[in-house]
């Protein structure tokens, strides 16, 4: 009888505790969202009237109301399309060299504690290295090309990590039937394991590039102007070879720094664009996380182990 | 089949390189050149202009009535590094223009004339550094020199916190500082003309480049004291309100104002803001019609972001040294205050 009731209160007081712990999570997640709903609706609040097409297909202006993103959004997307390019590359075959081929040794071990660190590096650190490097001694200025291999550099972390943790997801069977099969290590990683975390790697690209646009310090560090009331050339011409480069050596601006100097303007009008130019770029952010999410999606569905 | 594949690979990495390799050439290799248009397209000019974020909102203003009147065939940027990494930036041959809220210093002009870096010094406007305090604040209504001196000199750190230690008849409370970030000209040139000595200047206040955090700061504490550009007090007037500088205990208090400025009462704190602009840079056509086009229009819109032009007859002066090729800086490397028109426009230039 006794050891019955002891035994009910020992499961009531486990459930209580189930139930605190629910509760303590629903209220931890509460909290984040929260925070995240309040921002976004003070921004809507402040900036949602200045939201209408002019406002992304003009220049900054010293009149709040004339004011737009033009220049921000042009230079952040070109920005991001460099990045990608270096970043992609570069990282996701370092994560296959490092998953696939390299020998685990000292030398390895060093590499990957060393990648893990800078992945939290600070970015204002990246910021300076990039001074130094490619705007002194390479002398590429403060150009297109030089926020996006910085801000490649800074993501490339990212995306090594993410790639090995999509690599390592593959399970060890498929590789052994490829190389049952003849396969050469290479032929095993560009027909299965390649394919197969695809989806991990985009989604790891993805968020490192959402984290880049966002990125301001290490882009003013290297000397991005605050007002620029023109685009960089268009990459492609009218004329042979119909593709040109300078767009690369153009000076830009970039959607934090458009912020930053919205909100540092004495005219409170500047204030309601500060606001409208978040919202955009909290969007922005938003679509990109949502493209991952989709892409993942997709890819997954032709997966069939 | 397989090293096929490496080859291939490994080219098409190559070309990949090689094509962002020739990317970069358009850059210039010597610095302060301007990026060099490829063959074909006819590639726009540009102009780049740095430094002072309390230049900024004029150099804006300018570039963008510029930029419209030129419909893209010259193009301009306004960076806002601060006066000294706008000066570093200009030494270094980066620039074509620097805007500065103070003279160059020495340790400048060293680092310009080491380069071969000539220039012209031109006064565009001026700042009246404004002390602010927060509305509800009744009894400061006038300070003396000496009385910000007490405030805000380096000895005062930790041991003058409260307004009763400056004059008996103010209240025993604690007073909160806020200023300038030691890296603008305005920290400069607020320090060289209240403590007497460019920098030098207590610690424990709240500092701030984003002079928005100097307002927000004041609006909400009683016993607040801080000081600014103007502008920022212009647009803030229902939040804040400015302390009259008397330059002397029983001098009379002067508030700062286009009219007080001009008639140079408002000493010490008003203060010129210039432009630099390089002789290599002057040369080129495009900078010369953009700084023409500056001193024809910098009175009305330095007036419209809401500074203090200079008398018309001091714009003729400006373009008379410009046409004359007087180069130089009428300072010397020395930290000035008071700064009358006159002064600036009759001393003697050195490089």
């Amino acid at each position: 009888m006794t050891v019955a009731l002891e035994l009910r209160q020992t499961i009531a007081r486990a459930k209580r505790r189930d139930v605190a712990f629910v509760a303590l999570g629903i209220a931890a997640l509460l909290f984040a969202a929260c925070t995240f709903v309040a921002l976004f609706l003070d921004m809507v609040s402040d900036g949602a009237a200045r939201l209408n097409g002019d406002f992304f297909t003009q220049f900054a202006s010293r009149r709040a109301e004339r004011a737009g993103i033009l220049a921000a959004w042009v230079g952040s997307f070109a920005v991001m399309i460099v990045t990608a390019l270096f970043a992609v590359p570069l990282g996701v075959s370092a994560g296959i060299y490092l998953e696939e081929y390299a020998p685990r040794n000292r030398m390895t071990a060093l590499i990957e504690i060393n990648i893990n660190n800078l992945a939290g590096v600070p970015s204002i650190v990246y910021g300076l290295l990039a001074l130094g490097l490619f705007v002194h001694t390479f002398g590429l200025g403060a150009s297109v090309l030089t926020a996006g291999l910085t801000l490649a550099l800074l993501i490339l972390p990212v995306v090594i990590v993410a790639t090995r943790e999509a690599i390592r997801s593959v399970p060890g069977a498929i590789r052994e039937a490829a190389y049952a099969l003849g396969a050469t290590r290479w032929q095993m990683v560009q027909h299965h394991v390649l394919p197969y975390s695809m989806p991990g790697i985009l989604t790891g690209v993805i968020i490192g590039l959402s984290r880049a646009i966002g990125e301001t310090a290490p882009i003013v560090t290297i000397g991005a102007v605050s007002f620029i009331a023109f685009l960089p050339p268009p990459p492609i011409s009218t004329e042979f070879p119909f593709l040109n480069a300078d767009w690369l050596a153009s000076p830009f601006t970039a959607m934090p720094i458009q912020i930053f100097s919205w909100t540092s303007r004495p005219e409170e009008a500047f204030q309601a664009n500060a606001s409208a130019a978040a919202l955009v770029l909290v969007v922005m952010t938003l679509l990109m996380n949502a493209i991952a999410i989709w892409l993942r999606y997709r890819l997954r569905r032709n997966l069939n182990w | 089949m397989n090293t096929l594949r490496v080859s291939l690979l490994s080219t098409m990495i190559l070309a990949t390189l090689a094509a962002c390799g020739s990317g970069t050439e358009p850059t210039p290799s010597a610095p302060g050149t301007p990026a060099a248009p490829a063959s074909g397209a006819p590639v726009s000019q540009v102009i780049q202009l740095d430094g002072s974020s309390t230049v900024y909102p004029i150099s804006e203003a300018v570039a963008e009535e510029f930029q419209i009147q030129n419909q893209g065939r010259v193009n301009v940027t306004v960076g806002v590094s601060g006066t000294g990494g706008g000066f570093k930036k200009f030494c270094r041959g980066e620039l074509d223009i620097a805007s500065a809220s103070r003279p160059i210093q020495k340790s400048e002009m060293e680092n310009c004339a080491a380069a071969g870096i000539k220039y012209y010094e031109l006064p565009v406007a001026y700042d009246a550094l404004t002390v602010v305090v927060n509305p509800q604040n009744s009894f400061l209504t006038t300070a003396t020199v000496e009385q910000l001196k007490q405030i805000w000199a380096p000895e005062a750190q930790g041991t003058i916190t409260r307004w009763n230690q400056i004059d008996p008849s103010w209240p025993d409370a604690e007073f909160k500082l806020y200023g300038a970030g030691s890296d603008s000209g305005t920290f400069d040139y607020f320090t060289e003309a209240v403590v007497g000595k460019a920098k030098a200047s207590r610690g424990d206040y709240t500092a701030s480049e984003d002079d928005n955090t100097l307002v927000q700061g004041v609006t909400q504490d009683v016993n607040a004291l801080g000081y600014f550009g103007y502008a920022y007090y212009a647009e803030n007037q229902d939040k804040l309100r400015a302390v009259a500088i008397a330059t002397e205990a029983g001098a009379p208090g002067v508030l700062p104002s286009d009219q007080t400025v001009i008639d140079g009462s408002y000493v010490p704190l008003a203060r010129p803001m210039f432009i630099y602009v390089s002789e290599k840079a002057l040369a080129r056509a495009e900078v010369k019609q953009f700084v023409d086009f500056y001193f024809a229009n910098v009175a009305d819109l330095a007036r419209e972001v809401r500074y203090v032009p200079l008398p018309p007859e001091a714009y003729e002066l400006v373009k008379k040294h410009l046409a004359e090729g007087k180069m130089g800086t009428v300072f010397h490397g020395e930290p000035a205050t008071a700064i009358t028109i006159e002064d600036l426009l009759s001393r003697e230039a050195s490089l």
